[in-house]
């Protein structure tokens, strides 16, 4: 049985950055199989959005957050709330990885009466923290659960992932400026930005930019990262978790949907795809050859 | 009177055993379509209606929330690019833009899901739209029990919170010909509309039978000496299937089908429920609250009419997660289920 991981920081020593690398490199791959194997399952979907998130998702699971695999509600654990409920995928394939879900649950993704409902949601799954779905929802929760872990005195970060596509909705900034109103340092907001919406790329859908001077703007600790860098990554997520400043922190993660599978990387891209019986042999294929 | 819906369903916590004797059907099998295998279907009704219209009417808009593509309003896009409006993700702007673009004279279409004009925009509509009377259409796809993913994106109760909004016409139109009547026919209508709306591939029906769809009009679709059918949307079409199942077992079934939720055409419903000797079953893809049912059922008491009555409709509860034709038949809405519960009546 996997012990309480304790989330915070990368190695200091001079090799030590490398090696945790190569370690989050490792997992981020594992991530990806999982999720391309819940791809299959339905023949279609968000897979390249939980390629694109996965090097997140790895920073994440293994070196950021502090959690018990074995005991989901461990009160210590830092909350990770994903608003973004068609992201389950992806979500999923780290809760496999982390060792909270069982590997051979992949199989019932999105099928009847599984754990593992598309769209993801607290009742159903461990390690789920809310029902999301309802997009721009993810942020507002976070900022009420931020305020009840200080009302507990609770060391707890809280950790919301949101997409590009969340940014349109009021409802995000109307908690953004309520996070920096009541100086919610346990806060850190993580943005996908794969620039992708339902309806085609985010920038034309609803132009975001300049997103580092308006979250700024809001009165939050900014990074923008390559989303697909695990070394900035990891870099990032380490100083939001130790600013001294009481503020709220977003970490903006700009990411290339497909990603570690040069074939659906390259192909049109669109908030929900569909990929032939016979390619997803040859998307694992290439994701190995890739890593 | 009394009232009975379906069964809930299994509970969440004990069913993540895989039957091994038949594959589990997937979520996202029907995303695109509610039609069986062995329906006629049309593409994209709605948005081929809206171009077609548009064509006569240049005050005509198009406004959607990040949900072109997802509720056939792409085509009017492709078509007139100049007169389509990407809100973004953001449905209480969406709708108080349409507002306020009627009030310079545009008649826009609106759209979206309708749990998120239902919820999320409920307030923006009430006030930016219908206390004025703009004549903004709301046109809203997985209405009801459409789709797999949850509670998040089911609209168990859209027709229970608009019925609620004075001012609103609400239209819940069955299949593809219905649709391409109906969006005319709200266009012409001086006030603001909620249509719920079947997209994608939507299956033709109505055409076999006399029919038009006409604003504020219930149409009887066939007759029947046991069972009178009251109903709307897609569980017209199914009571139409579960009719002809049941004259096989000459059990005379007659659908009325009522695509005006409101106002609701009450002498027609009470001339049919009136006529006596029929067990009267209102049958709707919504919640057993607040929906069609109700309505009737209040029309019905207010005149004393009150002939048996009993509701085929969703539970008050959330529903689970999962494939479409396994979700129906677990909350009675499958013609299955309608049969069953018939022949459990009578
Ligand atoms: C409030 C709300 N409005 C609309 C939707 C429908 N919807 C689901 S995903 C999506 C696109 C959102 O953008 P993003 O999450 O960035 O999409 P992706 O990157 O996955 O393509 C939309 C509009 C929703 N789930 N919630
Ligand atoms: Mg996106």
């Amino acid at each position: 049985m996997v012990s309480e991981r304790q989330g915070g920081s990368a190695t200091p020593q001079a090799d030590g950055g490398n090696r945790l690398t190569a370690e989050l490199a490792r997992r981020a791959y594992n991530i990806r199989r999982h999720a391309l194997r819940m791809g299959e399952v339905q023949g279609q979907g968000y897979v390249a959005q939980a390629l694109g998130f996965a090097d997140v998702l790895a920073v994440l699971y293994f070196q950021a957050l502090r959690y018990n695999p074995a005991d989901p509600h461990w009160e210590e654990r830092d909350r990770c709330l994903l608003s973004i409920g068609h992201y389950a995928i992806a979500l999923y394939a780290a809760l496999i990885e982390a060792g909270v879900l069982p590997e051979t649950e992949i199989e019932s993704y999105g099928s009847d009466d599984s754990r593992l409902p598309m769209s993801g949601m607290a009742s159903y799954t461990p390690g789920m923290e809310i029902s999301g779905g309802s997009l721009g929802q993810g942020l507002p929760i976070a900022v009420g659960v931020c305020l009840g872990l200080k009302r507990k005195a609770s060391r707890s970060f809280v950790y919301n992932l949101l997409s590009d596509g969340e940014l349109n909705e009021g409802s995000t900034w109307e908690a953004a400026q309520s996070a920096s109103h009541w100086q919610l340092d346990n806060l850190i907001a993580v943005v996908d930005v794969n620039n992708q919406q339902a309806d085609g790329p985010s920038s034309q859908v609803m132009s975001f930019e300049p997103l580092e001077a308006r979250w700024q703007s809001f009165g939050w600790h900014v990074a923008r990262v390559d989303g697909n860098d695990l070394a900035a990554l990891s870099e990032a997520f380490d100083s939001a978790r130790n600013l001294q400043e009481p503020k709220p922190r977003v970490i903006i993660c700009d990411t290339r949907m497909g990603r570690g599978v040069p074939f659906l990387e390259g192909r049109e891209k669109a908030h929900f795809i569909r990929v032939d019986p016979d390619e997803w042999a040859l998307a694992l294929e290439q994701l190995r050859l890739e890593a | 009177m009394s009232t009975q819906t379906a069964k809930a369903g299994t509970a969440k916590s004990d069913t993540t055993k895989s039957d091994t004797t038949k594959p589990r059907l997937k979520t996202s099998a029907m995303i695109a379509s509610i039609a069986g295998a062995d329906q006629r279907t049309r593409s994209a009704p709605f948005g081929h209606a809206l171009v077609e219209l548009a064509k006569k009417r240049p005050e005509i808009v198009g406004l959607t929330a990040d949900l072109g593509k997802y509720t056939d309003l792409h085509i009017f896009a492709q078509a007139y690019p100049e007169r389509f409006y990407q809100m973004g993700m953001a449905e209480q702007v969406l709708m108080a833009a349409a507002g306020g673009m009627a009030r310079e004279g545009c008649i826009p279409f609106a759209t979206t899901y309708a749990v998120f004009a239902a919820r999320r925009a409920y307030d923006f509509i009430c006030l930016s739209i219908a206390e004025e009377n703009l004549p903004v259409k709301i046109v809203c796809a997985l209405p009801g029990l459409t789709t797999g993913y949850g509670p998040s994106h089911q609209a168990t109760e859209d027709l229970a919170i608009f019925r609620g909004m004075p001012n609103l016409t609400i239209v819940d139109p069955c299949d593809a010909i219905d649709i391409e009547q109906a969006v005319p026919t709200i266009a012409d209508h001086p006030g603001p509309v909620y249509m719920r709306l079947l997209r994608g591939q939507v299956p033709v029906v109505l055409d076999e039978y006399d029919y038009r769809f006409e604003l504020g009009k219930a149409k009887l679709l066939r007759d029947g000496g046991e069972v009178l059918i009251i109903s709307s949307g897609l569980m017209t079409m199914r009571a139409l299937e579960a009719a002809k199942r049941l004259e096989r077992d000459r059990i005379g079934v007659a659908v009325l089908h009522s695509p005006t939720i409101k106002p609701l055409d009450t002498e027609t419903i009470l001339r049919e429920a009136g006529r006596g000797g029929r067990l009267v079953v209102v049958a709707e893809n919504h919640s057993v609250i607040g929906g069609l049912g109700e309505a009737v059922a209040g029309t019905l008491l207010r005149a004393g009419v009150t002939p048996p009555f009993r509701q085929i409709a969703l539970p008050d509860a959330f529903l689970d997660a999962g494939a479409l034709p396994t979700l129906h038949d677990r909350y009675g809405i499958s013609t299955e289920q309608v049969v069953a519960q018939i022949k459990g009546w009578l």
